[in-house]
């Protein structure tokens, strides 16, 4: 009798020790998956912050620093030695040329790939290579942009170094852009349009005509919203086709003489010449540009998601 | 003996009121079916039952569910745990992106358990318990997506059983699957109710006869009447009841 | 009466002809269009493999790779590029090491749990810091980081690989976050419920189920910024001093972009044929990591 209630007894603490054993374990795991849990809401919270702090800190130190260099005879100006004033107009009408220049090369042929791809094409194999050609486009380097673009257009094409040569480089820089743009736009064009089309007897031309051309707008102002961007901002590519010269010229004469860029005309400022106060005044001006190009880019997105819907 | 007790539990999406004081009591290793024509909110109920419907950011929630004797609305209640111990089995079989061996793994790991052998051994377990350890017992380090779609079930289904837990919440489990598929599944729900209480939402009434012990059928947000399985289907007390299990609209 | 459909039938026919030979006109010139893209990949290969092969013929391929000296305009030039490659490699390195991370966690956090006008928000300024130019980097960088690493570390000129590393990190976060909110936002919300049902909290969730099934997705932004980081050459060459030294964290560097860029105004005969052959090493790398690229974007588009 005794035996037995001390056996029972034996049970009920080892029973109660292994509770116990379990308990702790378990309170071990808990806290193990509270500080996994702690620390990884600290990365995320970190990261995120860091990453809002470099863009508020960027945005907020640039303009700081470059709008008291800014005032209006530096913006309609062009540099002088004799007055040793610097005036950024030759750059400002430069990169507007620029820019024109490309997007007038480039919407043609970015579209009709975009139409070629969405509505021509049957050879999956051709569609392959060129999709393929895209994104290899699109991931090479500007400066190899500016090497090939100065032994082709500069060069070979004998564009000499000039806005045309950079602009035909920045060309093919854009292409992809352009092409996926209205591609993702033309893919929203329900198909039972173009079949409504078709029905009525109209032949394939017709149809991309009446139908897909203005079913891609929306995607042809996207591309070009972010094609200026990145014209914008470009300058590997542009350092060995357009050159840096500073003078006032009108759009086609300038298209065939060399000219900096803003972008450009920041980098000659500031690495070759020193002058930190003219670059971070170039530097709030594309400051400034690039917020309004995202701003237009969202705005534009919105709208159309809105039309669809 | 009751595992489950909801008392008024009326659930709000938004503005619209998706369960209108529901009052029932799951009775313990059993299956209990929950039938009604979709929309009905069965499955909304199902969900709130380990409480995934938190994850609805516009819904709002009155009245008691008492799991094991304390209300799982209660703020001291560890979700995670309750949901560990209320686990769930979904419509469309859902394994991980990884091996079959990590799915089953997942669970225990999370839940602290980081011995290889020990989780050897419950890895076997379940599989064996959702009785698909003879076919993938070659593959575990396979992807669980190669599966098929009633092996995959029954993977989830393991899954869910690796956690230990008491209570495995089902949510229309077969409808993605093929009749024979289907009816593994059921056999293996009648087999874990020794052992599990089920809960299980079913759109096919066939199902509901075949293997639960209690069915609870909802219209509207409401819990019309709910019982034993044969009663209910031989001798419905509700008008509502007769109409929707004879096929009057559905 | 008969007559008169005959005449119109051949008509129809005429017309028929004639529009179809238009159609295909038009179909040629849309396909040349389509076309432009493969010509200008292939005519930049050309070029760069007919301009970059002599220079590394005439110095002999491994004392070009491998030659740890670059001194271009010495009277008895020398032409190794080591230097070079190995300062992109380790500064890409560098960059990633310290973008990774950040771009990761961010990402996790603004695809699973920042809603709202907070994830807008942020998406809106990375995809600013995307827009900023490179140039613009290089200045910030020249001002403000450069200064600081002199003064923090004490070194005498903080224009190195440490600040290209600190820049080009900036400069690929928005890439990797971008990609990678992309992959993490394509996770279904099954898998994500399968884990919450077995109680594990939305933070392991997000970290051990949506992340591993976003895998191939966050592999390829990682990528993604490996090849912006190793093509990046305004904003490093105005902060890493531009000097041809075998690199190490605080000595001025020199990257492969630099080399081509900074030397390309002045240069000519041989030493102009090298810098080509850096830019087909460039190249080289960039197809490499497009290829890898590639594989990482086909294997997610598979898994979604």
């Amino acid at each position: 009798m005794d035996i037995l209630l001390k056996k029972e007894q034996q049970i009920n603490e080892d029973d109660f020790m292994e509770k116990r054993v379990k308990r702790q374990l378990e309170t071990k795991v808990i806290r193990k998956r509270k500080t996994y849990e702690a620390s990884m809401k600290v990365l995320m919270l970190a990261s995120t912050f860091l990453t809002g702090l470099l863009v508020v800190f960027l945005i907020s130190y640039v303009l700081i620093k470059g709008i008291p260099n800014l005032s209006i005879e530096f913006l309609i100006t062009k540099p002088s030695y004799i007055t040793e004033k610097i005036g950024i107009l030759p750059d400002i009408l430069n990169t507007v040329y620029i820019v024109l220049a490309t997007l007038f090369i480039v919407l043609p042929l970015g579209v009709g790939a975009a139409i070629y791809l969405t509505e021509y094409a049957s050879n999956k194999k051709i569609v392959g290579a060129i999709e393929y050609a895209a994104e290899t486009l699109s991931g090479i380097p500007s400066i190899i942009y500016g090497l090939v673009g100065m032994l082709f257009f500069c060069q070979f094409m004998g564009m000499k170094t000039s806005l045309l040569a950079g602009a035909m480089t920045l060309v093919i820089m854009n292409l992809p852009t352009i092409m996926r743009t209205t591609q993702e736009s033309l893919k929203t064009v329900p198909q039972s349009y173009r079949e409504g089309a078709f029905g009525l007897g109209a032949g394939k031309w017709r149809v991309v005509r009446t139908v897909v051309l203005p079913g891609c707008v929306d995607g042809v102002i996207t591309g070009c919203i972010l094609s200026v961007g990145r014209i914008l901002g470009e300058s590997a590519a542009l350092l060995f086709t357009a050159g840096f010269a500073h003078a006032v010229n009108g759009l086609l004469d300038g298209l065939s003489a060399p000219g900096a860029t803003l972008t450009v005309a920041l980098y000659v400022y500031a690495k070759e010449q020193g002058e930190f106060g003219v670059a971070f005044a170039i530097a709030s001006i594309l400051m400034m540009l690039t917020v309004l190009i995202n701003l237009a880019a969202t705005m534009v997105g919105k709208y159309f998601n809105k039309k669809k819907n | 003996m009751n595992i489950i007790s909801a008392r008024n539990l009326a659930l709000w999406y938004g503005d619209n009121k998706a369960l209108k004081e529901v009052s029932i009591s799951i009775p313990e290793k059993s299956i209990t079916a929950f039938i009604g024509p979709s929309g009905c909110g069965k499955s909304t109920f199902l969900k709130t039952l380990n409480r995934m419907n938190d994850l609805v950011l516009s819904v709002r929630i009155e009245g008691t569910v008492e799991y094991a004797g304390k209300n799982i609305f209660d703020p001291s209640v560890d979700v995670n745990e309750l949901r560990r111990e209320v686990g769930m089995v979904f419509q469309k079989p859902n394994p991980f992106p990884m091996s079959i061996y990590d799915n089953i793994a997942y669970g225990p790991r999370t839940h602290g358990i980081t011995n290889k052998a020990r989780l050897d051994e419950i890895v076997e377990k379940s599989l064996r318990d959702a009785a698909i350890w003879e076919e993938v017992k070659d593959r575990l380090k396979k992807n669980a997506l190669g599966l098929s779609g009633g092996q995959q079930q029954r993977l989830c289904i393991a899954r869910a059983l690796a956690v230990e837990p008491k209570v495995l919440l089902m949510d229309e489990p077969t409808s993605a699957l093929d009749p024979i598929s289907t009816s593994r599944i059921e056999e293996l729900a009648e087999e874990l109710k020794e052992k599990y209480t089920i809960v299980m939402v079913t759109h096919n009434m066939q199902q509901a006869v075949r293997i639960s012990d209690y069915t609870a059928f909802f219209l509207l947000g409401e819990l019309v009447e709910f019982g034993e399985t044969e009663k209910l289907f031989s001798q419905p007390m509700d008008k509502r009841t007769e109409d929707y299990i004879t096929g009057r609209f559905g | 009466m008969a007559n008169k459909a005959t005449a119109f039938l051949i008509g129809w026919r005429i017309e028929m002809k004639k529009t179809k030979i238009i159609e295909n006109i038009i179909h040629g010139i849309f396909l040349i269009l389509g076309l432009i893209t493969v010509a200008s990949v292939l005519l930049i290969t050309i070029y760069l493999v007919i301009a970059g092969i002599p220079a590394i013929r005439e110095i002999g391929f491994f004392k070009f790779l491998f030659g740890k000296n670059w001194a271009s305009t010495a009277a008895e030039p020398v032409f190794g590029i080591l230097p070079f490659i190995l300062t992109s490699v380790y500064g890409t390195a560098g960059a990633i090491v310290l973008g990774v991370p950040i771009g990761f966690f961010t990402a996790v956090y603004l695809s699973k749990i920042a809603t709202g006008k907070m994830r807008e928000t942020m998406e809106a300024a990375v995809s600013l810091l995307a827009g900023i130019p490179s140039v613009v980097y290089g200045l910030v960088g020249m001002l403000v980081l450069v200064p600081g690493i002199r003064k923090i570390f004490h070194v005498p000129d903080g224009a190195s690989l440490l600040a290209a590393i600190i820049i080009l990190a900036i400069m690929i976060l928005p890439s990797i976050i971008k990609v990678s909110i992309t992959a993490l936002d394509a996770v279904p919300k099954e898998y994500e419920e399968a884990s919450l049902a077995l109680g594990a909290t939305p933070i392991e969730t997000y970290f051990r189920v949506s992340v591993p099934a976003a895998k191939s997705g966050i592999a390829a932004a990682v990528v993604l910024g490996v090849g912006r980081a190793i093509g990046e050459a305004m904003a490093v060459m105005m902060v890493s001093g531009n000097v041809p030294n075998m690199p190490s964290l605080f000595q001025s560097v020199r990257f492969l972009t630099t080399a081509v860029a900074s030397e390309m105004a002045y240069s000519s005969g041989l030493q102009q044929q090298a810098l080509f052959s850096i830019a087909l090493v460039l190249f080289f790398f960039i197809m490499l990591i497009n290829v890898t690229l590639n594989f990482f974007m086909k294997k997610e588009g598979k898994e979604a």
